[in-house]
């Protein structure tokens, strides 16, 4: 109800409100989204595992795009096109008036094959994605189309996708690489962007008590990769604006310190701790020089500032309270959003990059902290633990730091936190233990199509980067 | 003729007191032949069994140990029988007996003479008592001085100032810092700041920072040497205790203490 007032006052209030009515607003997407039909494609000379992984990540990456409405497969024709030249026009609709009864129990249809066999009832799609796999001198090959089915127009140079991918490997990890960038070209048509060729990094630990590593897996949860192998505590991972490099905080050399990895190939940077008990939750600048973190040096603890490799570090806050979490602004590089205990329990804050003119952004009822810009440098998602006991957190967006203007994601589903925006700014990657233990998820910024991606041992810490 | 009966019958004593004693000495001479009687005389007494022999070996055993009686009964026996569970024996013969504590046997020997008893007494003695603890002091290991002597300081939800009770725990702490330090000079001393596993992770950080370093100032303060203490934060890292309770969570907001590298 708190949303859908939310919306309307959105649409009511003008253009920057329809920019946070993209972020959150679903009920004003909704009306305009295209309805897509994705029958399963079939493959020539390619195995059903192939296959099943083919088509399993052509519909998730759809389906989770937030950016278009699948119509359900048991809706669909059972015969169904495989190439543009499949499609035959059914002969006219006999005149119904002289042979009523005969004619309205068999009606005249392509039966699958035909663009108003999708375009209509039942299926009611405005697009049929549609194709095939064959495997061809051992290289797996894709042939997909995107037809719009409410013109009736055979010819797939009008048609808005028709194309030919190849995949690198012919096994599964391949097969999933042209359903992405299959699934990439569609989502592109509707003015949407694909996930794929993001990663999101996470801390691994496989059993509680267990060492705790940075690993690196895809935005579907695919292709997990371990980062460190310091067993030891490694936690708090941020990506810099390019992806080309994370930084992190780890117990490796005794008190927490922060390390900065480049992530291709996978290299220890050299980042220089001031002498400390604690440096920790490392974040980027926009320009990727420099990074902002929390450091206990003197007394617990300031924010400070300082090259990628550490030197020239100097404090922006003062020491009296407990600073952690710095995020600079992606857009502006001029403010920065931080949690702090300066008015009693944690909350966020936001001030200049020097410190100055500092503010509360959250309520100061309960405790709020994990603060994390939307990429459009004016939206921020945060864990609170508003209206329920301390340490249950949950999920929030705020319109911009200035408002009080918020909408909740998560609700009573045990502990949510450290939310991370992906870079197409629709999406949020979390940590959650709503099924009993620490999970990462993901969903839309509106809260729906919440997706678990990881299964096995314990995972939290979600960063989500190029 | 009393009198002579009188006479007679002590001899006749005399003689199996002698006999009973297994005396192998020459018997006294006869007293002279009773005057003639006129009624028949008693018929002599038959000797009670004679216990040549009855043993222990060896006499002294430690608990566990077993022991060997032996024993030689003579004469004139019906029966012969060992109490203490031993039961009825052959008259000459050995058995192994394990008593777990001092045992006296006792050998009964039953005749038509009369009955003859002889004692044995196995002595058991606790087995040797396990090496001595090690004794406190300096060969007692620096983590085992560290678990025994110093407790964990607690503290307020989100605070990071010594309560009264931590006040108490550490200035006891203190003096047995010292006493460690002293008794380990190239030994330093880490405090561990650890939370509850509320509010996040990060700020958790700072947190234990905070009452890790508090407790330091305090202990400082009462004069344990600043450079032999470290101070490390856990944050939630490391929780002592994972259920979501107030119990639970105050046992994990502490100061604790840990050997340093």
């Amino acid at each position: 109800m708190r949303k859908l007032t939310w919306v309307v006052t959105a649409l009511a209030a003008g253009t920057l409100l329809t920019l946070w009515g993209q972020i959150v607003g679903k009920v004003e997407k909704g009306i305009q989204m295209h309805h897509v039909a994705v029958p399963d494609f079939r493959g020539s000379g390619v195995s059903p595992n192939l296959m099943n992984a083919f088509n399993q990540t052509l519909w998730d990456d759809l389906k989770t795009s937030g950016q278009v409405v699948l119509v359900d497969k048991t809706m669909y024709p059972k015969t169904v096109p495989q190439q543009p030249s499949d499609f035959r026009q059914p002969p006219p609709t006999p005149n119904l008036q002289r042979r009523r009864g005969q004619e309205m129990a068999v009606p005249q249809n392509g039966g699958g094959l035909w663009m108003s066999d999708w375009s209509g009832p039942p299926v009611n799609a405005n697009y049929l994605a549609f194709g095939y796999t064959a495997m061809q001198n051992g290289v797996l090959v894709l042939y997909g189309n995107l037809f719009d089915v409410t013109r009736s127009d055979t010819n797939p140079a009008s048609q808005p996708l028709s194309k030919r991918y190849l995949a690198t490997t012919a096994d599964e990890n391949g097969a999933r690489q042209i359903a992405h960038e299959f699934a990439a070209d569609i989502l592109k048509i509707f003015g949407g962007s694909s996930l794929f060729g993001t990663h999101i990094y996470f801390v691994h630990q496989a059993a509680a008590r267990s060492p705790k590593e940075i690993w690196v897996m895809d935005p579907d949860g695919k292709n997990q990769r371990q980062i460190t192998h310091f067993n030891s505590t490694s936690i708090e991972p941020a990506v810099s604006p390019d992806g080309s490099k994370i930084a992190f905080t780890s117990y490796t050399r005794g008190n927490p310190g922060i390390f900065v990895f480049s992530v291709d190939p996978v290299r220890d940077l050299r980042f220089y701790n001031q002498v400390a008990s604690v440096n920790e939750t490392p974040s980027f600048t926009p320009d990727g020089k420099q990074i902002v973190y929390s450091s206990s040096a003197g007394h617990c603890c300031r924010i400070y500032i300082a090259n990628l490799d550490g030197t020239g570090f100097r404090p922006i806050t003062s020491s009296q309270f407990i600073d952690t979490e710095p995020k600079v602004n992606p857009k502006t590089g001029a403010t920065v959003l931080f949690s702090t205990g300066r008015s009693g329990t944690e909350q966020i804050y936001i001030m200049t990059i020097d410190g100055a003119d500092i503010q509360r952004v959250s309520e100061g009822t309960g405790e709020a902290s994990n603060p994390c810009w939307h990429p459009n440098g004016q939206a921020l998602a945060f864990a609170w633990t508003r209206g329920f006991a301390a340490g249950k957190f949950n999920i929030f967006v705020m319109q911009d730091p200035g408002s009080h203007n918020y909408v909740q994601l998560t609700h009573d589903e045990g502990k949510n936190e450290n939310p991370s925006w992906a870079p197409d700014g629709t999406h949020l990657a979390f940590m959650s233990n709503r099924n009993g233990r620490e999970q990462i998820w993901t969903m839309l910024a509106d809260g729906t199509q919440v997706t678990q991606l990881t299964h096995d041992g314990l995972n939290y810490s979600p960063a989500w980067g190029k | 003729m009393l009198s002579k009966r009188k006479i007679s019958c002590v001899a006749l004593a005399l003689m199996l007191a002698m006999f009973a004693a297994g005396c192998k000495k020459k018997a006294p001479p006869p007293p002279p032949p009773p005057a003639p009687r006129p009624e028949a005389p008693p018929p002599p007494a038959a000797a009670a069994p004679t216990v040549a022999s009855f043993s222990a070996e060896p006499s002294t055993i430690q608990r566990g140990q077993s022991s060997t009686l032996r024993w030689e009964v003579s004469g004139d026996v019906a029966s012969v029988s060992i109490n203490q569970g031993v039961g009825a024996v052959q008259n000459t013969g050995n058995r192994r007996v394990s008593p777990s504590d001092s045992t006296t046997y006792t050998l009964t020997a039953t005749g038509a003479g009369g009955t003859t008893t002889a004692n044995a007494t196995v002595t058991v003695t606790a087995p040797p008592p396990p090496p001595p603890p090690t004794p406190t002091g300096p060969s007692k290991s620096l983590e085992e001085r560290i678990t025994s002597d110093l407790q964990d300081a607690y503290f307020d939800y989100d605070k990071n100032d010594i309560r009264a009770d931590a006040q108490a725990s550490l200035t006891q702490d203190a003096a047995a810092l010292k006493s460690i330090l002293a008794d380990f000079p190239n030994a330093s001393i880490v405090l561990e700041g650890h939370c509850d596993e509320r509010g996040s992770a990060e700020y958790n950080l700072g947190l234990g920072d905070r009452r890790a370093s508090s407790a330091k100032d305090f202990l400082v303060q009462l004069g344990v040497p600043a450079d032999r203490l470290k101070t490390i934060s856990y944050g939630k890292e490391r929780p002592a205790c994972t259920e979501s309770n107030e119990s639970c969570w105050q046992k994990n907001r502490r100061v604790h203490f840990a050997t340093g590298q």
